[in-house]
């Protein structure tokens, strides 16, 4: 990043390439080196914590509940409804604290960035593994064609309106529900790494590069670390957000009615 | 492969994904679901449901408790209401005894007392008796000497005077027994 500035005094505004950097080693980028670092991160910090478990808990045995009762309780069981919500409190589990890590990295000093401003690994979660799920579960709980009469065609809907809401709730279940579930995390991860680098970039660039423009700097600073907690909340909102639909997906396609 | 040597090259799309990011993110997403399904979740739910027990546990073991206490006052309640009773009766017992003692001791006192009085009585006409045996010899021998120094006469005689002396009392009994009656 400082070579954009070694380049003169000219303010280069930062972009998709630096989203992009050389990998470190090998084709290993720097993604990739966090994606797995924060599956090492979730899966040590919970099984730490339920090492051995106290009917009454301890402090960090009571930190590592709170999460897991937040997926369990606020997201699935809302969620699913508590008939069958159950088995599916794992991957409702896995989905929340696997894109929150991620996404938080984008705030951990020297990591800085969010794992989830490459869209291929929301991707991953919300194609090929949320996406599937949810409709083998309904598959399984309505037959096929009980299924797709129950995704596509809304009780209660006169049957004039239905030749044009079938293709239209058929697109939406079957294509657009998995891509808009990746590409809301991924463009809001992207769009926030981006407005934190402007920010940073040009506060810099005002420091080494300008005369008077010196005193306008620590503005360009402020609106980073202001940027930075709005940051935060959206990158809580966000794995918050993922988890939600997905668990609801799962619920739609279960539900007996609509 | 080639998405990455894209990258190297300049400008690329953000918003196609890369091959080998996708499939890294699954299996790294799948390995930790693994680790979640296989060592957390179970843990959690099996804490879950040991808490819920032992809670209701508790409250089941607070109600026997509550239950033993209540059946332990009744019992001590019953056994106060018959110790209660006990009491009454022995007080009850105890008056009616000491009534028949203070009987029996009076009608013991009173037969012991008739006795006295009988005794005494007897002793009394005894006495009288024999006062009025001597009385009666002495009152023969005074009158004979009275009369034989009025009359002069010695009445020496012993079966005369006995004869005299027995015909005046039986004189005298004769006068003095219809005005004792």
């Amino acid at each position: 990043m400082t070579k954009l500035l070694a380049s003169g005094s000219e303010f280069v505004a930062p972009g998709v390439k630096d989203f992009f950097l050389p990998p470190i080693f090998g084709s290993v980028t720097k993604p990739m080196v966090l994606l797995v670092l924060s599956i090492l991160i979730i899966g040590a910090f919970f099984i730490a914590a339920t090492r051995n478990l106290k009917v009454v808990p301890g402090k960090f045995q009571f930190a590592a509940e709170s999460v897991y009762d937040f997926g369990r309780n606020n997201i699935a069981r809302e969620q699913i409804g508590a008939k069958d919500f159950k088995p599916f409190i794992p991957l409702i589990l896995t989905i929340f604290t696997f894109v929150l890590v991620n996404n938080l990295f984008g705030l951990i000093p020297i990591i800085q960035f969010p794992t989830m401003s490459h869209i291929g690994f929301p991707l991953a979660v919300s194609l090929l593994v949320v996406y599937p799920v949810y409709h083998f579960v309904g598959f399984k709980r309505h037959g096929f064609v009980g299924y797709l009469k129950h995704q596509t065609v809304p009780p209660g809907a006169p049957w004039f309106v239905l030749p044009l809401l079938i293709p239209i709730e058929f697109f939406q279940k079957f294509i657009l529900n998995p891509l808009t579930l990746a590409i809301r995390v991924f463009a809001a991860m992207f769009a926030g790494h981006l407005l934190l680098l402007v920010f940073t970039l040009a506060g810099e660039f005002l420091l080494l590069n300008g005369g008077l423009t010196v005193i306008v700097a620590p503005v360009s600073f402020a609106f980073a670390i202001a940027l930075t907690f709005l940051e935060a909340l959206i990158m809580c909102l966000q794995a918050y957000i993922f988890a939600l639909l997905s668990a609801s997906y799962i619920g739609m396609a279960l539900a007996e009615e609509h | 492969m080639d998405t990455l040597i894209l990258a190297a090259e300049g400008p690329v799309n953000p918003v196609i994904p890369h091959t080998s990011e996708i499939i890294l993110g699954l299996v790294a997403f799948l390995l930790l679901l693994f680790v979640i399904k296989k060592f957390v979740s179970p843990r959690f739910e099996a804490l879950y449901a040991e808490r819920t027990a032992k809670i209701e546990g508790g409250i089941e073991k607070a109600e026997q408790a509550q239950a033993e206490a209540q059946r332990t006052l009744e019992q001590y309640k019953e056994q106060l209401a018959e110790a209660r009773a006990e009491a009454a009766r022995i007080r009850d017992d105890a008056r009616a005894e000491g009534l028949q003692i203070v009987e029996e001791l009076r009608e013991q006192a009173q037969a012991e007392s008739a006795r006295i009085v009988a005794q005494g009585q007897h002793q009394l006409d005894a006495q009288r008796a024999q006062i009025v045996a001597e009385l009666r010899a002495d009152l023969g021998r005074t009158a004979v000497e009275l009369a034989s120094k009025v009359v002069g006469e010695s009445l020496e005689d012993d079966s005369r005077r006995r004869g005299t002396v027995d015909r005046f009392l039986n004189e005298l009994d004769a006068v003095a027994a219809p005005a004792s009656k």
